[in-house]
């Protein structure tokens, strides 16, 4: 219960650095009015979040799923019969791509001059 | 805001009746898709509730039901979709700039069950940017308003769906609901918003939001249309191996029929000095005409209750966080430009900061942070661990009842602007969200009204049931609304 305290401490928000390190795991580009913005607001509603900590869940099993506990048949694996089924076409999932070469997707060059 | 409750007497419009008229050729489907069309063009560009109509596609449609009518319980209805569901009409955006261009090249499974049951799909509905948010203010294309009252919000997120029903600018309408998004509006309002049973609906073809949580379901008149609608779309589907294999009960048949020995639990939670005076009346009158009708009322507790929102504020972001990731700008939505020098990750940041807005990328942010190295156990475990202390507590409750009884929403329609700061709109799905963290039914009805000013603003009320006890929940909420 102590290290979850610990964790869970709850400042008034969080640094700019915390932020932009979750930021970039989250591919988010912020400026710094959300970077500020957002330490506050994360810091609160963690900060609710921590209410948590108030419940006794020792020897609790984690429930990632509604059917996880209740009914294990429902939770079998089902699989379809092996058999061919036609694709979608190309043209089809490529019809909301925002840039294409041909039949495939056009991205910026990976591999720099010199690859670090 | 005063206390005082009223109740409508009007019968609940059953849009079903009118489908067995169509298909038997004494009623025209253009005729009310023409009506429809009418009140659309006068009210949509101040209510905002559709996007997206089409007008010729369902005029056209409708002709092609009026001259061989199939045979279908939704015969020639019109369905409003939340723009979250995809449909090969019009574009698939939910309410986001990141899809403001998306077009799904194949329907959702609920879409195509509807059209075989004679539904023609009308519009796609305004909804809180990806199903996050609980007041339709978080709309990239706009707010939406509340039909009651246009200063209010209509609730979220599938605001643009129950306002399409309320404002009748449809039959019925289909939404999405995680923490809330079908019944809170719904009671918002003042129609009829069922969440089914995690599983009970296919979710192909819903743009995923948290996928352990999100269910589709129907948003309507009254509950045999509910009732109706769930009939068509429930059931197995193998293109999601999450929908259930379970047996889809008979839903309609035995709708009128009370139940004997009804026992309905009564949350001393849910009854709580936070909410609305005439919330609260709102309750009592329904455990009033519940005894009335022989149903015995059972005290039940439920200590988790506001542990709930904490719970839900963890896995629902991060499932979102996970299921967002798609959203890279490369095979499909808004794609940056890039200035020189900039590179790959400069593309994913930069499209994912443009095309999201404030509240999505909130979430993201969040459900990052509790899954994120050194933090996973603090927060997302625990979250999963008290998510099952939370379905043990229904499970013992529902030993003692049938169902749950309490109100929707702890308030009325809020006014647009009121609720600026995250955390007091997440406070507003404190009596929704925990039907989704334990993967049980729910269904929002009407619950009378309640005079702010010279409007009347709805008040709803939720009923909750065992998982796939949708025949039980609907005859229980049929039993209040035929005794309105």
């Amino acid at each position: 219960m102590s290290c979850y305290r610990l964790y869970m401490s709850t400042p008034e928000s969080l640094t700019p650095h915390a932020v932009r390190h979750v930021a970039k795991l989250a591919r988010l580009r912020l400026n710094e009015h959300e970077v500020e913005q957002y330490g506050t607001q994360l810091a609160a509603i963690l900060g609710h979040i921590s209410q948590l900590n108030a419940v006794n869940v020792d020897d609790v099993e984690p429930m990632a799923h509604p059917f996880a506990s209740s009914d294990a048949a429902k939770m079998t694996n089902r699989l379809d019969d092996d058999v061919p089924t036609a694709p979608m076409p190309i043209e089809d999932l490529l019809m909301n791509a925002p840039a294409v070469e041909g039949r495939y997707l056009a991205v910026p060059k990976v591999l720099g001059e010199g690859i670090a | 805001m005063t206390s005082a409750t009223t109740t409508t007497s009007t019968a609940p419009s059953e849009r079903i009746r009118h489908a067995a008229d169509i298909a038997a050729g004494r009623a025209s489907s253009k005729a009310s898709v023409v009506e429809i069309l009418a009140r659309v063009k006068a009210r949509n560009p101040r209510l905002n509730a559709y996007r997206e109509v089409f007008d010729e596609l369902a005029l056209a449609r409708a002709e092609a039901v009026d001259r061989a009518p199939p045979k279908g319980l939704l015969t020639g209805l019109t369905v409003a979709v939340k723009d979250n569901i995809a449909t090969t009409e019009g574009k698939t955006t939910c309410s986001s700039k990141m899809l403001a261009n998306y077009r799904s090249p194949y329907d959702a499974t609920v879409i195509q069950r509807l059209r075989s049951a004679g539904a023609i799909v009308f519009g796609k509905t305004n909804l809180d940017e990806f199903a996050m948010g609980s007041s339709s203010e978080n709309c990239a294309f706009g707010v939406v308003r509340n039909p009651h009252d246009e200063s209010r919000v209509p609730g979220g997120s599938s605001g643009g769906s129950a306002v399409s029903v309320a404002a009748e600018l449809c039959d019925f309408a289909l939404g999405s609901d995680t923490g809330g998004s079908i019944r809170q509006p719904a009671s918002l309002c003042g129609i009829v918003g069922l969440k089914p049973t995690y599983g009970r609906v296919s979710r192909y073809g819903l743009v995923a939001f948290g996928s352990s949580l999100d269910q589709i379901g129907p948003l309507t008149r009254s509950v045999r249309d509910a009732a109706a609608v769930l009939q068509v779309i429930a059931g197995y589907d193998k293109h999601d191996s999450t929908s259930a294999d379970e047996p889809v009960d008979d839903y309609l048949t035995t709708l009128d029929e009370p139940l004997k020995g009804l026992r309905v639990g009564l949350p001393k939670q849910y009854v709580s000095t936070a909410n609305d005076p005439a919330v609260n009346a709102a309750v009592e009158k329904a455990i009033a005409t519940y005894r009335s009708l022989g149903a015995r009322i059972v005290d039940i507790d439920l200590p988790l209750t506001d542990i709930g929102i904490s719970t839900y504020y963890v896995i629902a972001p991060a499932e979102a966080s996970s299921n967002l990731a798609r959203f890279d700008g490369i095979r499909y939505g808004h794609r940056a430009k890039l200035e020189p020098g900039e590179d790959l990750f400069d593309l994913y940041a930069k499209s994912r900061a443009e095309g999201f807005g404030a509240e999505v990328k909130r979430r993201i942010m969040i459900g990052t942070y509790v899954l994120s190295s050194g933090y996973y156990d603090a927060y997302y475990k625990r979250a999963l661990q008290v998510r099952r202390l939370i379905k043990d507590e229904f499970d013992r409750a529902f030993e003692h009842c049938d169902v749950l009884l309490g109100p929707t929403s702890p308030t009325p329609a809020f006014e647009i602007g009121k609720k600026s700061d995250p955390l007091s709109m997440y406070l507003c799905d404190v009596y929704t969200v925990n039907t989704n963290i334990a993967g049980i039914c729910g269904i929002s009805i009407p619950g009378g009204t309640v005079s702010v000013g010279d409007k009347r603003l709805p008040i709803g009320l939720q009923l909750q049931a065992p998982a796939f006890a949708e025949a039980k929940l609907l005859r229980a909420a049929r039993m209040l609304e035929a005794a309105r």
